[in-house]
């Protein structure tokens, strides 16, 4: 391990990619904060640039310094103005604005800050020693446990779609595979669904696919419903804490930094359920009277879900470095990037190319750390682009949009498939369709697809769900995660 | 019929003509020796199609019951909303995929920005015109010199 950590500290810590990381905090932070653009869509945008700068370790660690920022980014507007760009931030608008409210927004955007950081970096302390654990295990598994594993991812993400809404989610997951089926096979190099149109001979673009389904409809959500953004900005000159609340703080940290690892690592949570879960445990486990304050301005229940979000957004990068399945959205489309890289994500990157594995861990080290240096003297200052008037933002927003998908495929079809994708997308929204699954399922498709045609060619048949028995029990827990939320919420209603 | 049930029965549909292409005619020009093997390229979709009807039916029939919940906006209320400027940012993304290539990035771009700022009710042409130009100039700039990405930068009549 150790010198796996010395060849990423000699990647990382390079001129040129010491820029990249300080260059991609600073675009994730600063775009991060606009509504409309979370981490995803954020993400999707940086990626042209990222395989244009053609060294994979420099695109992997410039788009997690852009993930990192981003969330963070996510964050700032989620407390000065209760307008979370992002699910994973939600839960942090529900102390962080009370407290900006009552005059006290730079001591909760340092919290924020510090809270961030420390979950960042616990997180990635872990990511080391877990993720050649589970390198070492992922060795063993062949085609049809990956088959069956992204199985399991699929079906997570389904039964993490919220009571009545689980056939929604594996809708939507279906839908996904299906538009990964368009276009040439990697097996079969017959063109399948294109309807001859020519365009479609190499299949949708997934960058297309993401702008339309996250950053097109969230704009559009913006035009319908405008923000008063820049209005409740509060004082955020004090950015200091007392020792006291450092004090009450710094446990609360070290206990949802670790459940956020945790729960990021499973397929399919991420940092929503993890902010969610980490303000959760926290509220019951505090003294009456502390819980009390929850909701009213407590700095535990900004520093819960901030530290949770983090860790469980490096937790995310546990099965997507070491087994090549995204345990999110962003992580979803980490791996479509890392795929155009040329970069086969999954248990032998870490053997095949240390200096990508490793460099990626090291800079989520100086990536946080350069976030808490950068951010706090600009706290003052980068709140006022949220001051950006809507009438300029949304346009730019827009623009940015089509710009990643023309960039990426260089093609002006694609800008129509956007917005055909973009408009469809809305529609799911305005009906509570989850959009992730969509995504996920799309870019899993085309691996599934071949780890299944695979397993089957080598099997003869499917046989092999029955002769190899991890696949068969990764297939059932697949089925549990499906069935268990339903069966759940019908008990519920009975009782 | 709720809305996430019409989606459903478009879904459904989708889901069948995606079926039958891939039960009755994808497999029609497979070559000979592709017979033999255990998977075709139509047996993925196969499976695939069967689970979305069922996802489809399910929601379209209201099987898995759950709380109707109205999300960020109320779509059966959507004049409430500024829904013309919705729609018209929309045509405009389309126009601009239209002209990006014929009118050149530099005029599609700047007129997109300015043109959208105009639909979202801006009238301060002193500011919106020089912010739409220069966001523009930099953009260009920065993908084209920076990135190497080539962007048409003027009309194609005047073959640059």
């Amino acid at each position: 391990m150790l010198e796996g950590i010395l060849i990423g500290l000699q990647t990382a810590l390079s001129f040129q990619n010491l820029m990249v990381v300080i260059g991609g905090c600073l675009i994730g932070t600063f775009i991060g904060m606009l509504p409309g653009l979370g981490p995803m869509s954020i993400i999707a945008i940086m990626i042209p640039v990222a395989i244009t700068m053609g060294d994979p370790s420099a695109a992997l660690i410039l788009l997690a310094g852009v993930y990192y920022g981003a969330i963070f980014g996510g964050s700032t507007s989620s407390i000065l103005l209760n307008a979370p760009g992002v699910a994973g931030t939600v839960a942090s608008s529900f102390d962080g604005y009370p407290m900006a409210r009552q005059g006290k927004a730079g001591k909760a955007l340092t919290i924020a800050a510090i809270a961030s950081f420390a979950g960042g970096t616990i997180g990635a302390i872990l990511l080391m020693i877990f993720a050649p654990m589970l390198s070492s295990v992922a060795l063993l598994f062949h085609s049809a446990e990956y088959f069956a594993l992204m199985v399991v991812g699929l079906s997570a993400i389904a039964a993490f779609a919220g009571p009545g809404q689980v056939t929604k989610a594996l809708m939507m997951t279906v839908l996904g595979l299906i538009m990964a089926t368009v276009g040439e096979g990697a097996l079969f190099n017959l063109p399948r669904f294109t309807a001859g149109i020519m365009d479609l001979q190499s299949g949708f673009g997934f960058i297309t696919l993401a702008m339309a389904m996250f950053a097109l409809p969230e704009a559009i959500f913006l035009v319908l419903k405008p923000k008063n953004l820049g209005e409740d900005g509060g004082d955020i000159k004090n950015l200091r804490i007392s020792r006291a609340e450092a004090k009450a703080i710094a446990p609360v940290i070290g206990r949802q930094s670790v459940q956020g690892f945790f729960i990021g690592v499973l397929p399919g949570a991420g940092a929503t359920i993890a902010s969610f879960l980490g303000y959760a445990v926290e509220r019951n486990i505090a003294p009456k009277a502390e819980q009390e304050e929850f909701g009213k301005g407590s700095i535990k229940g900004l520093a819960a879900p901030e530290s949770a979000n983090n860790a469980a957004c490096t937790g995310s990068f546990v099965p997507l470095l070491t087994l090549g399945i995204p345990g999110s959205g962003t992580t979803a489309i980490l791996l479509g990037a890392l795929i155009a890289l040329n970069v086969t994500p999954g248990p032998r990157l870490m053997v095949d190319e240390p200096q990508i594995f490793w460099a990626v861990i090291m800079s989520m080290f100086i990536g946080n750390l350069v976030l808490l240096i950068l951010n706090l003297p600009l706290i003052p200052y980068i709140a006022k682009l949220l001051a950006i008037p809507r009438n300029y933002l949304i346009p730019f927003i827009l623009f940015f949009t089509l710009m990643g998908a023309y960039i990426g495929q260089n093609n002006a079809t694609e800008l129509l498939l956007l917005v055909g994708f973009g408009v469809c997308g809305i529609a799911l929204k305005f009906a509570n369709y989850p959009l992730p699954p969509l995504l996920i399922g799309f870019i899993l498709g085309g691996m599934m697809e071949d780890n299944f045609s695979r397993s089957m060619q080598l099997y003869g048949g499917p046989s092999f769900i029955f002769e190899r028995p991890m696949t068969l029990v990764l297939l059932l827990v697949a089925a549990c995660l499906i069935l268990l939320p339903t069966l759940r919420a019908r008990r519920g209603k009975k009782a | 019929m709720a809305l996430d049930r019409w989606i459903a029965l478009v879904l459904l549909g989708i889901c069948i003509v995606y079926g039958y292409t891939a039960w009755f005619t994808m497999d029609g020009n497979l070559a000979p020796f592709m017979r033999r093997n255990p998977i075709w390229p139509s047996t993925f979709p196969k499976v695939l199609s069967i689970f979305g009807i069922i996802a489809s039916l399910v929601i379209l029939l209201g099987i898995e019951k759950g709380e109707q919940k109205i999300g960020e906006i109320d779509h059966r209320r959507l004049t409430d909303y500024f829904l013309g400027q919705a729609i018209l940012l929309l045509l405009l993304m389309v126009a601009y995929a239209l002209c990006l290539r014929p009118l050149g990035f530099l005029f599609s771009t700047s007129a997109f920005l300015m043109i959208g700022s105009l639909i979202l009710g801006e009238r301060k042409f002193h500011v919106l015109i020089p912010v739409a130009l220069i966001a523009t100039g930099a953009v260009w700039y920065l993908v084209q010199e920076v990135l190497g990405i080539f962007l048409r930068p003027l009309p194609l009549f005047l073959g640059v």
